[in-house]
Parts: C-alpha cells; structure tokens; sequence
C-alpha cells in the first residue's frame, strides 16, 4: 500500500481548482510515474494527493487558427509520439516523448508532470525550450501566460502557484513552420535510463537554404534547470552552413553551460558530451532541412 | 487519520464485468492480486522499472505497481490469464513461447506476453530494432532475451500473414 493518507479526484478544471483551494497542502498528482515512487520511497510520507487524471479535457493536441499547437498537459508521452499534428509539425516533439524510460512509462508518464516537476533531465523539457514552449497556468483569479523558460525556479521547482493548475502547453506557429528539430539523448542505456545530457536544436534555414536563419539550442541536465543558449543563437543568426560553423556553433554552445559532477558523470564528460550532440543535432536539423553542410 | 478511505469502482477484468471496494492506498497490483487472485500480475521492483507487474489497460500495456487501483473505475484490464482459450488451450503467442525456450523461471512471461499482445493486437509490422524498443520495459533475468524475441517475432509476423 502506498502511504496516501487522502485522495481526491477531480474531473473537470474547476474542480481541481476548488480542492487546490480546500486542500492547500495536498500534491497533484497526473500520471504518477514519478510521484508514486517518491511516497514509494518515504520522501512524501502521509500523503495528501489531488489527482488530475480523469480531466479529459486536459487530454490531446489541437491546432489553433492561427498556427498556434496546443497541447493539453495530460497528453501521455505515447499519446505524443502517435499525434498527427505533432508528427507533422514536431517531429522533433514526438521524438523526445519517445525517448522517455519504457513504453509502460510512456503510457502513463505526461507531458505536463514532466515539466511540472522542474526535473532538468525531463526528455520533453528541453525540446519545449527550443520550441519557445508558452505555459498556460490557470488559477482562482485568471489565466496567466509564461515562457517556460520562467517556469522553472530551480532543481525540481517550478512555478506552479498555490490554486493553479497547468491548462496548456503552448508551441507558436514559428517554431514549427519551416522549422526543423532535432533531439539527442545521452545515457548509459537506451531504454528505462535518465539522460546524461539531452540536447534539442531548431532550425529554420534562409530562404536560399544556404545560411541560418533562426536557430534555437536547448539543453537538459548541463544545468539546475534545461537551459537555452541566447548567445550562441544571437551569434550563429545568419551563418552560412557548412562544417566550420557546425563546428562553432557547438563549441560556442558548451561555454554557455554549466553542468555539475555528479554519480552519473562528471562535468567534463557533460560538456564533451554536450559539444557532440550540438554538433550532431545541428548536423540532423539541416539534413532534415534539405540542406548541406 | 486512521480512517481509511475506499471508493467503490467497476471495471472489466479479462472480459468479466466487476465491483469493488477500492482502498485509495493500493496499486493496482495490489488489487488484482489481493482482490481477484490474479497472481500471474507478478509484484516486481514496484517501481515501475522490471515490467512484471504489466497488464493491459484498455487494450495498452501499464506499469500495475505504479497505478492507483482507483484508476481502475470504467477501465478495461486484462491479464495473461484471459489470454487463453475458453478450454484452457494456448493462444498463438503463448505457444510461441514455449515453442521457443522463451521461458525459464517465468517470473518475467506473464508481462511480457501481455506487451507482446498488444502489438499483435495493433497488428502493424515493426522492423527487428522496433520490436527490441517495444519490449524494452521488461527485465529478464533468465534467458537473455534472445528467445523471447525470437517467440514474439515469430507470432507477430504469423499474426500478419507472413511466413516465417
Ligand atoms: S513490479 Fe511493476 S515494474 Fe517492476
Ligand atoms: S524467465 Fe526468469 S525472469 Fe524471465
């Protein structure tokens, strides 16, 4: 038996927020696959728990007139990775999803609890970096609107206020349209394994397909929280392809980053890790692009 | 607090329409084998990590030790146990797995066959490399894997229609 000491169920949006409201010390609680394993573990000792689940209209990904891809935030990573508006435009979405621990845990794991958890190693949080992801927060007095990149607060703290609940996962028509992403996941093994270092790059190449046009380079575990590398971006805007700037590109990146040493691997391993995958990465977005480098 | 808290759900189990009176407290491992004798859910790491507690959960295979038994209201689950044809004999894929040598202490089988179900029941083709990532949520500690794959291989592809 799990050590819950309550539980209460919310089917629709408003309801979650009325039992945020009764309950201010209850956690909520989405797919699980992580939750579960900490009060497993003894860290959420007599827990108090709101569970989100059964909100279906949470569920599912929808295309907004103007461009915008709405993802509910209890869509499950398999969900993700079989969805024909983010296979079309987000390929590199549906990838990142499938990257996540088992296919079990794909099932039941969601988009939304990845990110709520502020875990830097999340598979699907630095592909949302790189996609200028925008979270939809609602709560008792509105609906607010944060880049996720202000979302994350720290090492597994995320700007979830009390009487809020995560309503959207937002992707703008300009991170898809003529865009190409990549994602690369470094770990020990290829399956049921937290990253090492993930790595998600987006490009749209100039109309002439020879140069630059807007890159975006996200990072997973190189820091407390998934990092962007604004300098680099800024830097590399314009640039022509070709393996010089491929080889930049990357090595601009990592000075960027701060990772720490840890069990997993060391910092140096980190930042030489980090270097290859923004090489390869970049290297895919303009093969997928149509272009050479 | 000492009172407990219980729900009461309905959901079918291998085809069979069922009540209970649900502890909030229980995995869904729990409640298949404590309430309905499923042993075949096998209670592994019960952390979502070995796969051997997998049943199928309308139709996709789920993790049982890291779902919350109340979960359960309006699902339909199913077990190795109604795999099986109304006389007890094989279903294909079981057969594949004997046929193979794909079992040995079979702690591992009964997840594995219900993952490996769900494929056969998708019915799309997946190359060898596929396969291997769709079944990548099991732990073996016994036959090292190869003839497990080979058992799923072979009743995925008859389920297809191809020969061999
Ligand atoms: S017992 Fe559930 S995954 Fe190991
Ligand atoms: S047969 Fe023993 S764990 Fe697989």
């Amino acid at each position: 038996m799990y050590d819950i000491r309550a539980l209460y169920e919310a089917q629709t949006v408003e309801e979650a927020l009325a039992l945020r409201r009764e309950h201010p010390g209850a956690r909520l609680i989405a797919g699980g696959s992580d939750l579960l394993i900490k009060i497993r573990d003894g860290k959420l000792p007599d827990a108090e728990l709101i569970s989100i689940r059964g909100i279906d209209s949470l569920r599912g990904v929808s295309l907004e007139a103007d461009g915008t891809v709405r993802i509910g935030p209890l869509t499950s990573f398999t969900e993700l990775t079989r969805d024909g508006i983010i296979k079309e435009r987000l390929r590199v979405l549906a990838d990142a999803a499938g990257e996540v621990g088992s296919p079990q845990i794909r099932n039941i794991g969601t988009v939304g609890g990845n990110i709520c958890n502020g875990a830097t190693s999340a598979d699907t949080a630095s592909t949302l970096f790189a996609l200028d992801a925008k979270l939809e927060l609602r709560g008792g007095s509105g609906t607010r609107l944060l880049d996720i990149a202000g979302f994350y607060l720290g090492a597994g703290r995320t700007d979830v206020r009390e009487n809020e609940l995560l309503t959207g996962i937002l992707i703008g028509r300009e991170s898809w349209e003529r865009c190409h992403g990549c994602y690369i996941k470094y770990s020990m093994r290829s399956a049921l394994d937290i990253a090492v270092l993930g790595c998600s790059v987006n490009l749209r190449l100039s109309a002439d397909g020879a140069h630059i046009d807007r890159l975006r380079l996200a990072f997973g575990v190189a820091g407390p929280v998934p990092s962007r590398c604004p300098q680099t971006e800024l830097a590399f805007a314009g640039a022509p392809l070709g393996e010089d700037t491929a080889r930049q590109l990357a090595r601009s990146a990592v000075s960027e980053l701060s990772p720490r040493d840890s069990w997993r691997a060391s910092r140096a391993f980190r930042l030489h890790v980090a270097e290859e995958s923004a090489y390869l990465a970049f290297c895919e977005c303009v093969r997928r692009a149509g272009g050479a480098i | 607090m000492n009172d407990r808290q219980f729900k009461h759900i309905r959901c079918t189990i291998n085809s069979r329409a069922v009540d209970a009176m649900v502890d909030v407290r229980a995995s869904l491992t729990e409640l298949l084998r404590g309430e309905f004798a499923l042993t075949s859910v096998k209670h592994g790491c019960d952390v979502g990590e070995c796969g051997a507690c997998t049943v199928l959960i309308d139709g996709e295979p789920f993790n049982s030790c890291i779902y919350l038994a109340v979960w359960a209201d309006g699902k339909d689950i199913t077990t190795v146990d109604g795999l099986a044809e109304p006389d007890g004999s094989l279903s294909p894929l079981q057969q594949a797995f004997v046929d193979e040598g794909a079992i040995q202490c079979g702690f591992c089988t009964p997840g594995l066959i219900l993952t490996a179900q769900s494929l056969i029941n998708r019915g799309e083709p997946l190359s060898d490399e596929e396969l291997r990532r769709e079944l990548a949520g099991h732990l073996c500690r016994c036959t090292g894997y190869e003839n497990i794959f080979k058992a799923v291989r072979r009743a995925l592809d008859e389920s297809l229609g191809k020969k061999g």
